[in-house]
């Protein structure tokens, strides 16, 4: 595929991660820019939510979790000396398989996060943040006059739309998706793809997604990982009608195994 | 090929095959038994040939509710998806070279009222190369041969230039014999009926190419073609 | 060219032949009634577990209640006094300045049995407890004109009166009793004394208070150190220690420490806080720093479950929007993890409060007459002030050690009380 002129968003050049001994990611290189909405699928076990949590230093938890090879934001090494991770996963906000909202109130949930950056100048401009925020995951009119209750006691996919609001509160650049609707129903699914289809432009996306027919809908870059690689990438459409590779072809028409 | 995870997809995709697979050789029978009619002026052949296409309508129209209710359940991707989409154009290029055939059979009863007509001599080998072609292009899709869709479109050139042979004859003869211009345009649309039989059988062979490699066979030159309307 | 029906899809699965499972057979039914049989008999059991210890718990109480709830009561005589006629050696006028230095070398012991023997006959001192004194001095301060003439005040019964009254004492006590009923001198009245006073010789005038104290400063003690160095240990060995051979031999000894009997701890405080650190033998605080160092390994144990039980997922989600990881801890993870933890403190603490061996070795078992006024004054707790008077020979002190046993029950009952109602609030705010 062609590189584009202009730096992209994030840059990931020959990645590999690995656990203790056993290498989880084999030499991965990909770009994300803001344009396009980049999904990650593979099998299960593939690496492709391993690489996703590297994007933002979700690994970092793991003790024995190593990686080489360079991942730019912006152009500037996130693992590079001068990357204050705190900050950078503010900057890369994540979304998370299972909605995990805190058990506190819808405006605290969106609140905590440019409280604890210390984005908000005042009560009001909270407020605002917290409003604008909700109103971007589409969530404003359900949740309005009831911003004191408890974010748990939403539905599912509301708690899924809560937490892309509460990343959205911190302004991010990039908001990384891991399995986002896997325990959402399909209204709620839809709802969540047309939020990410309308959050598109503004923000770096990437979703990994076991769902072949999510990916084809809300992305227009498509990675395929298996074994810890990437087999392949390319413009979505590419990739679902006309796939380079056996082992992509293999596994989008249901052939793996 | 592997076999699909869900076997009941390979079941769907192998029924779709076969019922194309049927079609097509009902549909190579149809333009044999038109072409035999015509030269042994057989007027009973002609009629099955012409009753004989309602079944084909009947497996067009019953692919075509398959290739839907398939796309609907199983969401085919990559080369499953241009298969299926593959089945259901062919499916539909199949019925119409079908209708070609028939109409080929319903002008027998003219052209075989007069003894006379030279040119028919062109025919039988016109249409025999067009008949290869139809059984080629399908075999190809059958075996999923991306070599053997190449040489279809080959061929198409050969059906070409016989129908440009036939076409300069007929006028010629026309102008000799103008007491049968009638039976000689008749002749003359036979003719342009095999021609598009073979430019069908390569829209096939297109097909099947793009299904086997994803990819569109490399552009060839068309023949100089003297008829303005058609192309 | 025959038209044959053209196939439709195919919409019956095909069936795989197999032997029908014969659910209605005798064998299937005597399974049945067996597995219906086996859960009837695991019900009774537990039933019956339950019910086994549910009486003991009510044998227990009635028992406690049965002979404590004496031990806030007390006989009390009604002692005419004629004060004009009684060897008080007294001067009126000074009792107004300064009455207790006064009283106190006033021969009031004197006066109480003049006036017992007067009324009751010449063994009626022997009717008065030690107490009566004190009562008798707090009726003079309260109305200094008693003096000049005849009254009638009402004084506790000695511990052998007392006894007899209440269920059966000696022949000499029990001949004593009818005769002070007859005269209608005797009567029952509260004895709230028990719960402001300290430990004594008299059964009839000793009290909980200086224990109870004790306990509270010890606990006071216990709660403040062992809380949060239990709690921050947790918390670091949860959320910031890596995964190591150090970490997991952490781990193991405080699994063991917590099962280390209690006794040993008290050698370890007399070893260390006495012998080592010359801190006051006695006092609140040793015994506060012993039991503190037994209860850290139960909240300890208790916290590491609340923080492993809170989600990962809420830990992931703060720190996918940037929290730094004292945040994710102090802003999510502790306060879910709080309920949890005040139940192992909970559990610590009322093991704490019933603990005696320990403090036994740090000498908490001395003779404290009078509550202690700070940490570092020697002072008793409940469980040693109980274990002490069971060990009394006078039989007065058996419905003292049962009164004290309830009122450490009831000191108890509060303290988790207020630890669950701490924790149910705590539950639902978040």
């Amino acid at each position: 595929m062609a590189e584009s002129d202009t730096i992209p968003k994030m840059s990931a050049r020959g990645v590999n991660v690995f656990y203790g001994e056993k290498q989880a990611i084999q030499d991965v290189s990909i770009d994300v820019d803001l344009d396009n909405v980049t999904a990650f699928i593979g099998p299960s076990g593939c690496g492709k939510s391993t690489f996703l949590r590297t994007l933002n230093r979700m690994n970092d938890t793991v003790a024995s979790a190593r990686v080489e090879g360079k991942i730019t934001l912006d152009g500037e090494d996130i693992y590079g000396a001068n990357m204050d991770v705190v900050q950078l996963r503010a900057r890369v906000g994540m979304v998370f398989q299972k909605p995990n909202p805190f058990p506190k109130t819808i405006y605290e949930n969106v609140a905590y996060g440019p409280r604890i950056h210390g984005l908000a100048s005042g009560k009001a401009d909270l407020d605002q943040i917290v409003e604008k925020s909700l109103r971007r995951a589409g969530l404003w009119d359900e949740v309005k006059d009831r911003l004191n209750d408890s974010g748990t006691a939403l539905s599912g996919g509301q708690q899924q739309r809560l937490c892309i609001a509460r990343a959205i509160a911190v302004d991010p650049e990039v908001i990384l998706m891991d399995e986002p609707c896997s325990a959402l129903d399909p209204i709620a699914t839809a709802k969540i793809e047309e939020l990410i289809l309308e959050l598109r432009g503004n923000y770096a996306i990437v979703i990994v997604t076991h769902n072949m027919q999510q990916a084809a809908r809300v992305s227009q870059r498509t990675a395929f990982f298996h074994l810890g690689r990437m087999v392949e990438q390319g413009p979505t459409t590419e990739i679902f009608t006309n796939p380079r590779e056996e082992r992509t072809k293999d596994y989008i028409t249901g052939r793996y195994g | 090929m592997t076999d699909h995870t869900v076997k009941a997809f390979d079941d769907d995709i192998n029924a779709l095959r076969a019922l194309i697979a049927e079609m097509g050789g009902l549909t190579e029978d149809a333009i044999d038994n038109a072409m035999k009619a015509l030269t042994t002026r057989n007027l009973d052949l002609a009629k099955q040939v012409v009753a004989g296409d309602t079944r084909i309508d009947e497996l067009d129209a019953h692919i075509e509710r398959l290739v839907v209710q398939t796309i609907a359940l199983r969401a085919p991707l990559a080369d499953d998806l241009r298969e299926i989409v593959a089945v259901l154009k062919i499916s539909g290029i199949v019925e119409r070279m079908a209708d070609y055939a028939k109409n080929i059979a319903k002008r027998v009863e003219t052209v075989t009222a007069n003894s006379r007509m030279e040119p028919l001599s062109l025919l039988p080998s016109m249409a025999e190369i067009a008949r290869e072609m139809v059984k080629s292009a399908l075999d190809a899709f059958i075996a999923r041969d991306a070599k053997l869709a190449l040489q279809v479109i080959e061929r198409d050139r050969a059906v070409d230039d016989f129908y440009n042979s036939i076409f300069r004859t007929m006028v010629t003869f026309m102008m000799e014999n103008q007491k049968m211009i009638s039976e000689s345009a008749h002749v003359l649309f036979i003719a342009k009926n095999l021609e598009r039989i073979g430019d069908h059988a390569t829209n096939i062979a297109e097909m099947v190419h793009y299904v086997a490699t994803g990819e569109k066979p490399p552009e060839r030159e068309k023949s100089s073609m003297i008829d303005p309307m058609e192309r | 060219m025959s038209s044959r029906a053209i196939p439709e899809v195919e919409t019956v699965a095909p069936r795989v032949a197999r032997t029908p499972t014969d659910w209605k057979g005798d064998a299937m039914r005597r399974r049945i009634a067996g597995r219906y049989g086996a859960e009837r008999r695991f019900r009774l059991l537990g039933l019956a577990a339950v019910a086994l210890s549910g009486g003991f718990l009510l044998f227990l109480l009635i028992t406690m209640m049965a002979n404590g709830l004496r031990g806030f009561t007390q006989t009390q005589i009604a002692l005419p006094i004629d004060f004009p006629s009684s060897p008080l050696v007294i001067d009126p006028a000074s009792l107004k300045t300064n009455p207790e230095q006064v009283l106190a070398g006033a021969n009031l012991p004197q006066v109480i049995d003049h006036a017992a023997v007067a009324a009751f006959g010449k063994d009626g001192g022997r009717f008065m407890s030690a107490g009566a004194v004190t009562a008798l001095r707090q009726a003079i301060i309260d109305d200094p004109d008693i003096l000049t003439r005849k009254a009638t005040i009402t004084v506790p019964a000695s511990e052998g009166v007392d006894l007899a009254a209440k269920s059966n004492g000696s022949p000499a006590d029990e001949a004593a009793v009818a005769r002070l009923k007859q005269a209608g001198a005797l009567s029952t009245g509260a004895n709230l004394s028990f719960l402001t006073l300290s430990d004594g010789t008299d059964p009839t005038v000793v009290g909980v208070w200086g224990a109870l104290k004790g306990s509270l400063l010890t606990m006071g003690i216990t709660l403040l150190l062992s809380f949060p160095i239990g709690v921050f240990s947790a918390l670091y060995l949860e959320e910031y220690a890596p995964r190591n051979r150090w970490t997991d031999l952490i781990e193991v000894s405080i699994n063991n420490l917590a099962a280390v009997p209690s006794i040993i701890f008290g050698l370890l405080g007399l070893a260390i806080f006495l012998n080592v650190a010359h801190l006051p033998r006695s006092a609140p605080l040793v015994g506060g720093m012993t039991l503190a160092l037994m209860t850290m390994p139960v909240i300890v144990i208790a916290g590491r479950n609340a923080i492993k039980a809170v989600p990962p997922s809420i830990r992931d989600a703060a720190r996918g929007i940037g929290a730094s990881p004292v945040q994710v801890v102090f802003h999510h993870v502790l306060p879910l993890a709080l309920p949890g933890i005040l139940t192992g403190t909970i559990i610590g603490m009322a093991r704490a409060l019933g603990e005696t061996a320990p403090l036994l070795m740090i000498g908490m078992r001395a003779f404290v007459a009078s509550p202690p006024g700070g940490i570092t004054d020697p002072a008793t707790v409940l469980p040693v002030q109980i274990f002490l008077w069971s060990d009394e020979v006078g039989k007065g002190f058996i419905e003292k050690t049962s009164a004290a046993i309830i009122v450490l029950l009831i000191f108890l009952l509060t303290m988790n009380s207020i630890a669950i109602y701490l924790r149910n609030k705590f539950e639902k705010k978040w």
